[in-house]
């Protein structure tokens, strides 16, 4: 009658300590079908009483084969495949595939098209970390906060329905350019945003920052020191928590991030707090940037005019008989880049998301290669949260931001 | 004197007391569903019937027609007992509140109490303390280790506040002389509501009230992000429900409780000379009260567990003890 077969600790010996196997500890099975673990994490937890004494985190429930895909299609479609990677961060996936590509076949893009590469680049920044900020708050159980996060990055879904007829899987962004220009209402529909954020911050603010029970459970919380980053090899939000000013819209700025001007929040501390405020004041800088990217967005095309990659505009095609050549090569063989390898990072809302390329000349890639933050950064998992009690497990799985699609690629 | 009507008297408003509960039971969770949906900007449930009054019948019915699950593992008989014993002692535990003065019914002289105990006080604290059983024993029984520590997480947290609860109770005893709820009713209608007199009782008992009922931010043994749903977590169907309308209606009673102690009961304006206005002071401070529980939970994070701890032996206790310390050397005093 029982045959539930339960995973016999004999299995899992070489990961766990003695003291488990003498039955001292406790073996908690946290995830993948678990609330906190933003979506598919498991996470295998030894516990004492309800101490965790130590964390093993174990990936993979979310894999898409998205690299191994890119390699059967041609450059413009594999993009598509980015788009579902890190899935709150589409628009930053397509920008980074895309440069990965333009720096492969040496394609220049139009300063209008860079703007707003960078305009949306930020939207979806500041979408990522309300949806972090709504879903960290209700691991603490500060349920409120959720709905209205969603509430404001509903707004910036909006925008890029408005823009690309997308609220998620936009691919907007394309090699050379834009996929179109924006419609005309772009700016007064972003310049609402902007006037409407700096305020639901505060409001943030006044719920979190305040409150007696948030400062307990996120203050002197899963310390990481300098010197973790660093052996880790962590990256974005996480290690400006711990001191690193180091951002790659700064230290490589890309798609023209160095005309703006904008800061690197960052905390010394290390814990939950540092990580918290990094992000809602990223936020409030990422709104800086779109303010300026807006208040200079320059006229001119959105799409380079290099025929051999970027298909040539639709009213192009009805009067010239090379552009319908061009366009029939580009959707059906795809284009062709020299041979040779690129590596292209950039900032994403989780940390530094690379994309290396190798090319063989033909019309599909030999290989993309993903350098993911979520996947880095949940190493560190165990080191900040050994010795914490189980809900502060949660908030520190939580404070790293987690995407699980970002892990499993 | 006991005779036959008062035995059927005592029947009828208790089936009526049970029926009220659970009805209020039901229009709690669409209290409280309504209410945090409109502080979380939402609309909530609002398809089933006017202003989605039906929705507790349709959530019942869902209920009832669930698969009963039991676990492979699990004790079977505790695994059954235990909702039981979790839902009885809040069901029993308002015989003793006064909803308003006598009244004359069909030429009968009717008291709006079940009975007046002359230790009521002492019958909520230890009633109250039962349903902690339920809960421990749900966890135990499931064979499930977030069950498991919900169960563990509930007992710790029980032990902790009930004393901080009792003492806080005591405020309001010294202060009316008797530990009968009538009486405490009567001494507040004489001077003023012991919300006044007795703030910090009034505080002590409002935070280990809704750590005893196990409310947010004190909902350690069925965190949801934590444990999944701690003590529950195996239970479905009708025996889910039966746990969920325990919370509810304990709710429901540490509302109803702490009106009576401390905001008078059914103390109000006229209800001396119009007596049926004393049920409907007493319901309207208590859906005040549920308010503010409903507001809490939306507002505040969950408190960790080693905190609660704290807050509860190393605050809220030596708080109540000082507090009961003082009211009694004042009253000695005055009187």
């Amino acid at each position: 009658m029982t045959d539930i077969r339960e995973v016999s600790v004999d299995e899992l010996r070489h990961l766990v300590s003695d003291r488990a196997m003498s039955g001292e500890t406790m073996l908690l099975n946290m995830g993948p079908q678990h609330p906190s673990t933003h979506g598919v994490l498991r996470l295998l937890l030894e516990l004492d009483g309800e101490v965790v004494v130590n964390v093993i985190p174990d990936i993979g429930f979310l894999h898409t084969g998205v690299e191994k895909t890119a390699e059967s299609k041609n450059y413009q479609q594999a993009e598509v495949m980015t788009d579902r990677l890190d899935y709150l961060n589409p628009m930053g996936n397509n920008l980074t595939y895309c440069l990965a590509v333009e720096k492969l076949t040496e394609l220049d893009v139009p300063p209008r098209a860079q703007a707003i590469r960078v305009i949306l680049a930020e939207l979806q920044r500041i979408s990522s970390h309300l949806l972090w900020l709504g879903t960290s708050a209700l691991d603490l159980g500060a349920m409120s906060m959720f709905l209205y996060c969603f509430r404001e990055r509903e707004l910036v879904l909006n925008i890029f329905e408005l823009v690309s007829g997308q609220r998620m899987m936009t691919t907007f962004i394309r090699p050379g350019g834009l996929w179109r220009d924006v419609p005309v209402e772009f700016e007064a529909t972003v310049r609402d945003f902007l006037k409407a954020m700096p305020r639901r911050i505060k409001e943030y603010d006044d719920l979190l920052e305040k409150n007696e029970i948030f400062l307990d459970r996120t203050k002197g919380i899963g310390i990481l020191t300098k010197e973790d980053c660093f052996q880790y090899g962590l990256s974005g939000p996480v290690i400006r928590g711990s001191g690193v000013a180091h951002d790659l819209r700064k230290k490589q700025p890309y798609s023209g991030y160095d005309l703006y001007d904008f800061d690197i929040p960052t905390h010394p501390e290390g814990d939950v707090y540092a990580r918290y405020r990094v992000r809602v004041e990223e936020m409030t800088q990422s709104l800086r940037i779109i303010e300026q990217a807006l208040n200079k967005l320059p006229y001119g095309p959105v799409r380079s005019n290099n025929r051999k990659y970027v298909p040539p505009p639709r009213s192009e095609i009805g009067v010239s008989m090379e552009a319908l050549i061009h366009h029939f090569k580009l959707w059906t063989e795809g284009f062709t880049p020299p041979a040779g390898h690129v590596y292209v990072a950039t900032e994403s809302p989780r940390g530094e998301l690379g994309v290396y390329m190798e090319s063989d000349g033909t019309a599909r890639p030999y290989r993309v290669h993903l350098v993911t933050p979520t996947f880095v950064n949940l190493q560190a998992v165990p080191v900040m949260s050994r010795k914490h009690y189980i809900a502060d497990l949660i908030g520190i799985v939580g404070s790293i931001d987690i995407v699980l699609g970002d892990a499993d690629r | 004197m006991i005779d036959a009507a008062l035995i059927w008297e005592w029947i009828i408003k208790s089936l009526i007391l049970i029926i009220f509960l659970t009805v209020e039971f039901m229009y709690v969770t669409v209290y409280e569903r309504r209410f945090l949906a409109r502080i979380q900007s939402r609309i909530g449930p609002n398809r089933a019937g006017p202003f989605g009054l039906l929705q507790p019948a349709a959530d019942g019915l869902k209920l009832i027609f669930k698969e009963e699950l039991i676990p492979a593992n699990a004790d079977k008989f505790i695994f059954v007992l235990a909702p039981i014993i979790t839902v009885i002692p809040a069901l029993i535990v308002l015989a003793v509140i006064p909803w308003g003065e006598a009244m004359v019914i069909f030429g009968r002289q009717v008291n709006l109490f079940i009975s007046d105990v002359n230790v009521a006080v002492v019958y909520i604290m230890a009633v109250t303390s039962i349903s902690v059983y339920g809960i421990t024993l749900a966890g135990w029984s499931s064979n499930n280790k977030y069950a498991l520590l919900g169960g563990l997480r509930a007992t710790a947290q029980m032990i902790s506040y009930e004393l901080a609860l009792g003492l806080a109770f005591m405020g309001p005893v010294v202060l009316a002389g008797s530990l009968s709820m009538v009486d405490i009713v009567r001494a507040q209608q004489g001077s003023l509501w012991y919300v006044v007199l007795q703030p910090a009782a009034f505080l002590i008992y409002f935070f280990a009230s809704i750590a005893e009922i196990n409310r947010a931010p004190f909902d350690m043994p069925e965190a949801e992000q934590e444990l999944t749903a701690g003590y529950h977590a195996e239970y479905s169907g009708m025996k889910f429900a039966l746990f969920f309308m325990a919370e509810y209606i304990k709710m429901v009673a540490i509302s109803v409780i702490g009106a009576t102690l401390f905001f008078g009961g059914f103390d109000g304006p006229f209800v001396d000379q119009i007596p049926w206005l004393g049920p409907i002071y007493l319901l309207a401070k208590v859906v005040i009260y549920l308010g503010v529980l409903i507001w809490v939970r939306a507002t505040w994070p969950r408190i960790r567990y080693d905190r609660l701890m704290q807050l509860g032996w190393k605050i809220l206790f030596p708080l109540a003890l000082l507090n009961v310390i003082i009211t009694a050397v004042v009253v000695v005093l005055v009187n």
